[in-house]
């Protein structure tokens, strides 16, 4: 069932007050103590929208930019035409991903709390945007994601004791101990290294696509930023190679709304959408309830037959809640209410997907806890023989002389010189 | 001069004092820079300073390193005094082409009509376990830019009053400020206690206004036997290295690596004939080969010995390593020692 896409509408250009003789410094409409106003995410919840061809011209998605692809209501059925009529055993298997990622999460929070590693950044409340994505991704397609995919990995099976031995920087992290925690490297895993400096795997990613079409190779590429760092010139130099070259990438832009402590607004969110913006590329977009993993889940697989047809890339929008703080370095109380994620119109994905089954008739409550008891458990087994190969507090760590190496390809002689300045 | 009482002050409660001192003084002013607004900067360096001084004179910007400087150099032009932060110096990049092409030059190539007074703030810097893109030390890159001045304080009083002067100069300041000083001095052995800034004598800040000169250096510990030319932490870690050895070394605090202030180094090392530059940046044209060109010419007859660099390694910084990595104590009393037999 596909509907007419409604003509787009231009709205009304937004001038925010002027307090004083001056510039506009945009403000969220809620600060530490008030309740948000999140509205206009509410009056989005519309599971009616069009699904144009994979085929199609970028014109024709561009209605989108101002609403949301959803398929679970708040009825926990599915409909509309995005529904991907997903087979249970999928659906049951993203919410044991998601879950399994938030778990995780938990885990390696307590593990920095108790000083055996210095940082950790979780992706609560935003496990769909991964995990739906790398489930409807093949894995030989390539992900450039950002710190916050870590659902990704988990969507490829990654083995969990090398992820938390990456965490722990200790003497089996597969990256020798030289990254921050959650900069992850899975070049097996076709998951690209991680950067710390915002946004630069963006273009990067369309160089990618570039190169597997080059070689006529059957692989889409997938990258992955936020909000806060579409504002970066690395962003506009991705929408503008994607649209120039029409390379088989996927640009997601997962719009947790915050970006440590600025909210959505001092990235140009008040202006238009993040999804508006690909459009100004001539870009095709979908904007999509992040939270909603059928949602996510259908927009990426309409990306990827797009990407794998010939028809170059696609622009996507994930609106979803970055339900925790920034990393173990932030404070959100400072700078939001509380409670906003509660507030969070669109809720939490995995309270949705876990709704949707138990509508459908194919879990339950005790279900739900038995999977949780083991998948904790599963952590935890993984977490102990982690911890055997060391921690970042304690050690052993990779061999210091191995931090003079991969600098270059061949050791050149000053650094020869400095490892044995340092006597190692 | 005005008069003013004192407070024992952090590095951070030091620079916010100065962004306070400057925002309330001249309405020139402004602060910014990503997360630097409402949160008052993920180091807490303009904290309150928005509630204070309301969202137009401080305030938080897109997540665009371009932007910042880009942003801050036109409003310089047009009469403002902004102070932009870059949350990380590692992250400054994004907007070097800013820096080296436009903000440098804007004088010199429109033949003295336009120029951008303003000050760029950025931590830098390791000894956190912020990994390789949280601990960096750039300076060098900046030093090679003809019309920037490049700072970095090693204290809280120091912090302040550069702060202060690098505003009120009619060229461009690029300040680096070590995040392992923000909250106490380091000297560069992570097992100790953390020391505080309130036992530390440049922790007591005025609270009012003053400057530090931009050009000179200061003199931490007179000597006589090797002069120790550096800055930023390792201003701490040699102190106390040659404190525990017991050696009588002049240590020097550069305080500005541009212009430098090669009056105070020449003189130290005529007198004691033996120098050491230590620096926390990689060696390859770091910083320190620029000092030991400039001191070997001006000083070749005094010097009774090659003078020697301790610095980090050209690595990336590691994360697991940062103690290999870091030029700690040990690094820099074998280079003194070494300096002092040869
Ligand atoms: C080039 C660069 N500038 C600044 C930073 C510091 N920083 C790290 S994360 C972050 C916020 C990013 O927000 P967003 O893009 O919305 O992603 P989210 O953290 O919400 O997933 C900032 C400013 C950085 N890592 N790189
Ligand atoms: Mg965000």
């Amino acid at each position: 069932m596909t509907q007419t896409p409604p003509k787009t509408e231009l709205a009304p250009p937004k001038t925010p007050p002027k307090e004083t003789p001056g510039f506009c410094v945009p403000e969220p409409s809620a600060r530490p103590g008030d309740t948000p106003d999140f509205s206009a995410i509410s009056a989005l919840k519309d599971e009616t929208a069009a699904r144009p061809d994979s085929d199609c011209a970028p014109q024709d998605t561009f209605f989108m930019k101002d609403s949301l692809i959803r398929v679970i209501g708040d009825d926990h059925k599915a409909a509309g035409a995005w529904d991907p009529h997903l087979p249970t055993k999928t659906l049951r298997q993203g919410l044991h991903l998601m879950l399994k990622t938030r778990l995780y999460d938990n885990r390696m929070l307590k593990l920095q709390r108790q000083g055996k590693t210095s940082f950790y950044m979780k992706s609560r409340g935003e496990e769909a945007t991964s995990v739906a994505a790398g489930m409807a991704l093949r894995t030989c397609d390539m992900l450039f994601p950002s710190y916050r995919q870590q659902g990704l990995l988990f969507a490829r099976d990654r083995d969990m004791v090398e992820m938390m031995c990456h965490c722990l920087s200790n003497a089996r992290d597969n990256l020798k101990g030289r990254q921050l925690p959650v900069h992850y490297t899975w070049k097996e895993g076709n998951f690209f290294s991680i950067s710390g400096n915002l946004g630069t795997q963006f273009p990067q990613a369309v160089g990618y696509a570039m190169a597997s079409a080059a070689r006529g190779e059957d692989v889409v590429t997938a990258s992955w930023i936020g909000d806060g760092t579409t504002a970066e010139g690395d962003f506009h130099a991705a929408c503008t190679l994607a649209s120039v070259y029409c390379p088989p990438v996927i640009l997601n832009v997962v719009n947790n709304q915050w970006a440590i402590s600025s909210f959505s607004g001092i990235a140009g969110a008040g202006s238009a959408s993040f999804a508006a913006r690909g459009a100004g590329y001539g870009l095709p977009i979908l904007r999509v309830d992040g939270n909603d993993f059928l949602a996510v889940y259908a927009a990426t697989d309409w990306a990827a037959q797009r990407a794998r047809a010939g028809h170059g890339a696609t622009f996507i929008e994930l609106v979803t809640y970055r339900a925790d703080a920034h990393s173990t370095s932030d404070d959100p109380g400072r700078y939001r209410p509380k409670n906003e994620a509660e507030l969070w119109p669109l809720g939490d994905p995995i309270e949705r997907l876990k709704a949707h089954l138990i509508a459908l008739g194919e879990w339950d409550e005790a279900r739900h806890e038995a999977l949780e008891a083991a998948l904790s458990k599963e952590i935890l087994v993984a977490y102990k023989t982690a911890q055997e190969h060391g921690t970042l507090r304690d050690g052993p760590w990779a061999p210091t002389p191995t931090m003079f190496e991969d600098v270059y390809a061949q050791q050149p002689w000053h650094l020869r010189r400095q490892r044995q300045d340092l006597g190692v | 001069m005005t008069m003013s009482n004192h407070a024992k002050m952090t590095m951070i409660q030091a620079i916010r004092s100065a962004h306070e001192v400057l925002l309330q003084g001249d309405e020139r002013v402004c602060a910014f820079g990503e997360d630097a607004g409402y949160f008052g900067g993920v180091f807490g360096c303009t904290q309150g300073l928005q509630e204070k001084f309301g969202k137009t004179r401080v305030f938080d910007t897109p997540i665009n390193e371009a932007a910042i400087v880009a942003m801050a150099t036109g409003m310089a032009v047009n009469g403002m005094r902004p102070i932009a932060e870059i949350q990380f110096a590692d992250y400054i990049f994004p907007g070097f082409d800013q820096i080296v092409s436009e903000l440098s030059r804007l004088r010199y190539r429109s033949a003295g009509q336009f120029s951008a007074p303003l000050v760029i703030r950025t931590p830098c810097g390791g000894g956190i376990y912020g990994g390789q893109t949280h601990s960096m030390s750039p300076e060098a890159f900046f030093t090679h830019i003809p019309g920037i001045s490049v700072v970095m304080p090693s204290n809280p009083y120091d912090a302040k009053g550069l702060l202060i002067a690098a505003s009120e100069s009619d060229d461009p300041v690029l300040i680096f400020e070590p995040k392992r000083l923000y909250n106490g001095p380091f000297d560069g052995d992570p097992h100790k206690p953390a020391l505080s800034w309130s036992a530390h004598p440049k922790g007591d800040v005025p609270t009012g206004h003053y400057t530090v000169p931009l050009g000179k250096a200061d003199i931490v510990r007179p000597g006589n036997a090797i002069s120790i030319v550096t800055y930023g932490t390792m201003v701490h870690v040699a102190r106390e290295t040659v404190r525990a050895a017991g050696i009588d070394a002049e240590i020097i605090d550069l305080r500005t690596l541009v212009p430098y202030d090669m009056e105070t180094i020449a003189k130290s090392v005529n007198k004691t004939g033996r120098c050491v530059v230590v620096h926390e940046a990689p060696r390859t044209s770091g910083f320190g080969a620029e000092l030991i060109a400039q001191i070997q010419e001006d000083c070749f007859y005094a010097l009774e010995a090659p003078i020697k660099r301790v610095t980090g390694w050209d690595t990336p910084y590691p994360h697991a390593h940062e103690w290999s990595y870091f030029p700690g104590q040990e690094r820099v009393l074998r280079a003194i020692t070494e300096t002092l037999e040869a």
